[in-house]
């Protein structure tokens, strides 16, 4: 148990104000979420100025960028879209997400208020909200994300090791081998001159 | 080999021009026609008759390189990217030279980079450790204060959750470099993670480790939080400063980044600002949007932590085509596992029908790269080669199409199946998919 063990007395004690510049993520209970709001009309400006470069005018992406909206109902299919509406879990993720790491190249420079304006928005985006939505810390959690259900913890230890860890076949494992897929049929690997 | 054929195929031997590749392939071609006759024939070879240039003058100083790269002739052996992968290169990967490496250890020149905001420049100076949370006392470490630590060394491989993850739908990619690359295996010393949790106390905990968390984040804008249980932070993690002997180079985390044996890639943060207990995980974008892994039928697995048991042939390989003709062949690869040492690996020169047990270069080391080599007399028919790998805990590699049977093709991670390269008779060889 790590219970009474040796210790150095090195470091120092961490100050409240250090802790709370560095302590902002957001739990899924909306543990940490700050006081604010913001609109999905604020959002779609804010949005328009800091974000649609990359991720579109409707959050629907652009180019090889992030789709943050649509995808709904494709998790099952043969290339599913996972977006905010149709993979995240929780709302907590996005907002955390947004707040710290967005937008790409400039971050942590969005106000709270702003935040949640933008989290409005890309709610408004992927239909599930009204578009005179205004997401606050107050009614964070009314929001009901679609794949909320969506995850099982790893399963592997029921449903792979068993399987996986019989003796392995060593001769004559099988009648006929013969190709089924090439890479080069795609021809995608890039040139290896050396000047890549 | 055809002129047709041999414009099918794509770049092999990056470390020749396309003519003189061609031109050692038609030299190993005459050699295999008459190996032992053409040698009685030989003229001496000049460079053992005539006295050569290294021979005769001087080499560099050792004052001409204060910290060296490799010799010019081994210039292939490079990182590499693939541009259509993501989007722009800040957030991106790159692949490892495992076809051109051999042992264990990867040199941290060319192991492979993964970054979600670029990698960043951050000084001894300006570095912070926070550890706060559930614990007794947070605390504020400096990189000097790390150094007054207990260390360790172990070696563990550290491989991204994405490795081979373009592969799941089938063959893409033509090389190990870039199917299986984004994997290194490093010493790395260091301060358990347990030291440092016990130096802020978590006696308040008393029998709830099981229940609790650590979050780590890094800091880059990125920050890469992820949720680990506090039962592995307390078990193997070490909080890491120098990887093979030298401080952490910079784009893997200088100067200290954590290390979470067998885990995958993503939870290994780099530039580590801040652990923090707490009594949920937070669910960050790192384990919710991305490192989650989609089922069949919709759903999708979360917390797919350890990396399950994998190896791949690196040569022959599609980068490392076969240029001597018959006879002696060295086949070599590597095999690694999250879940403990690697006890054997399996080689078929014939797409899985029959399997013959590889040499491991040295005992299998827990969650740590492992070298296997099977040499044979190659008589220059056309092979399919695989490799198996087994480890500590009885566990197989399995097929790619046994785990799609189970999981589909759109898990994007975790992906560790069979791999087969398909070596021809000219020598050289393709990523493909055989029958099951």
């Amino acid at each position: 148990t790590p219970a009474m063990a040796e210790t150095y007395n090195l470091g120092r004690a961490a100050l409240p104000a250090e802790m709370k510049a560095w302590t902002v993520e957001v739990f899924p209970d909306g543990k940490n979420l700050p006081e604010g709001s913001g609109s999905v009309e604020d959002g779609e400006n804010l949005f328009a100025d800091k974000c649609a470069a990359c991720h579109g005018d409707f959050a629907e992406g652009v180019d090889n960028w992030p789709k943050l909206a649509g995808g709904a109902d494709t998790l099952a299919r043969k290339d599913p879209v996972k977006t905010v509406g149709s993979y995240f879990p929780y709302l907590s993720t996005v907002w955390d997400y947004a707040h710290r790491s967005m937008p790409f190249g400039d971050a942590q420079t969005m106000t709270v208020d702003e935040t949640y304006a933008i989290v409005a928005y890309i709610l408004y985006s992927n239909d599930l909200v009204d578009d005179d939505f205004v997401l606050s810390k107050e009614n964070f959690l009314d929001v009901k994300m679609p794949n909320a259900d969506g995850f099982i913890v790893d399963d592997r230890p029921e449903t792979e090791y068993p399987l996986f860890s019989k003796a392995a076949c060593m001769s004559d494992c099988k009648k006929d081998v013969h190709i089924t897929m090439k890479a080069t049929v795609l021809n995608v690997t890039p040139d290896q001159g050396g000047d890549d | 080999m055809d002129e047709k054929e041999r414009h099918a195929t794509p770049a092999t031997g990056t470390g020749y021009s396309r003519r003189g590749f061609l031109r050692a392939g038609a030299a190993a071609g005459a050699m295999a026609a008459g190996a032992g006759a053409a040698r009685a024939d030989q003229q001496p070879d000049p460079l053992i008759t005539e006295v050569q240039s290294w021979a005769q003058g001087w080499g560099d100083g050792v004052d001409a390189t204060p910290y060296g790269l490799p010799i010019e002739f081994e210039s292939d052996v490079i990182r590499r990217n693939v541009g259509w992968l993501t989007a722009d290169v800040i957030s991106s990967i790159n692949f490892t030279p495992i076809h051109a490496l051999d042992g264990t250890i990867t040199p941290t020149g060319c192991a492979f980079e993964r970054h979600h905001s670029g990698a960043i420049e951050l000084k001894k100076e300006d570095y912070r450790l926070m550890i706060n949370g559930l614990v007794d006392k947070p605390l504020v470490f400096t990189y000097e204060d790390l150094e007054r630590f207990p260390r360790e060394n172990r070696t563990y491989f550290l491989e991204c959750a994405a490795n081979s993850g373009m592969e799941w739908a089938g063959a893409q990619l033509n090389g190990a470099q870039f199917t299986q690359g984004m994997i290194h295996n490093m010493q790395y010393s260091g301060i358990p993670l347990r030291t440092l949790l016990e130096e802020a106390g978590i006696t308040n905990l008393g029998d709830q480790i099981k229940d609790k968390w650590v979050y780590v984040e890094g800091a880059d804008a990125s920050s890469n939080g992820r949720s680990i249980p506090l039962e592995k932070a307390l078990d193997d993690c070490l909080v890491a400063i120098k990887a093979n002997g030298e401080a952490l180079r910079k784009e893997h985390g200088y100067p200290v980044r954590l290390v979470v044996p067998g885990w995958e890639g993503n939870m290994w943060v780099k530039w580590l600002r801040r652990i923090e207990v707490t009594d949920e995980a937070v669910q960050s974008r790192e384990e919710t949007s991305k490192y989650t892994d989609t089922l069949a039928d919709g759903t999708s697995r979360k917390w797919t932590w350890v990396m399950d048991a994998k190896s791949v042939v690196t040569s022959p390989s599609p980068q490392m085509p076969i240029k001597h003709g018959k006879g002696p062949l060295v086949i070599t690869g590597m095999a690694w596992s999250g879940r403990g040492a690697i006890t054997k690996v399996d080689v078929s020169i014939d797409g899985g029908a029959n399997w013959q047990e590889a040499r491991l270069a040295e005992p299998g080391v827990d969650k740590a790269m492992s070298r296997f080599y099977l040499d044979i007399d190659w008589d220059g028919s056309e092979m399919f080669l695989q490799s198996r790998a087994t480890d500590a805990t009885g566990y197989v590699q399995p097929t790619k199409d046994a785990l799609r049977a189970i999981r589909g093709e759109n898990s994007v991670y975790h992906n560790n199946g069979i791999q087969t390269w398909w070596v021809k008779e000219n020598g050289e060889s393709e990523n493909v998919e055989v029958s099951s």
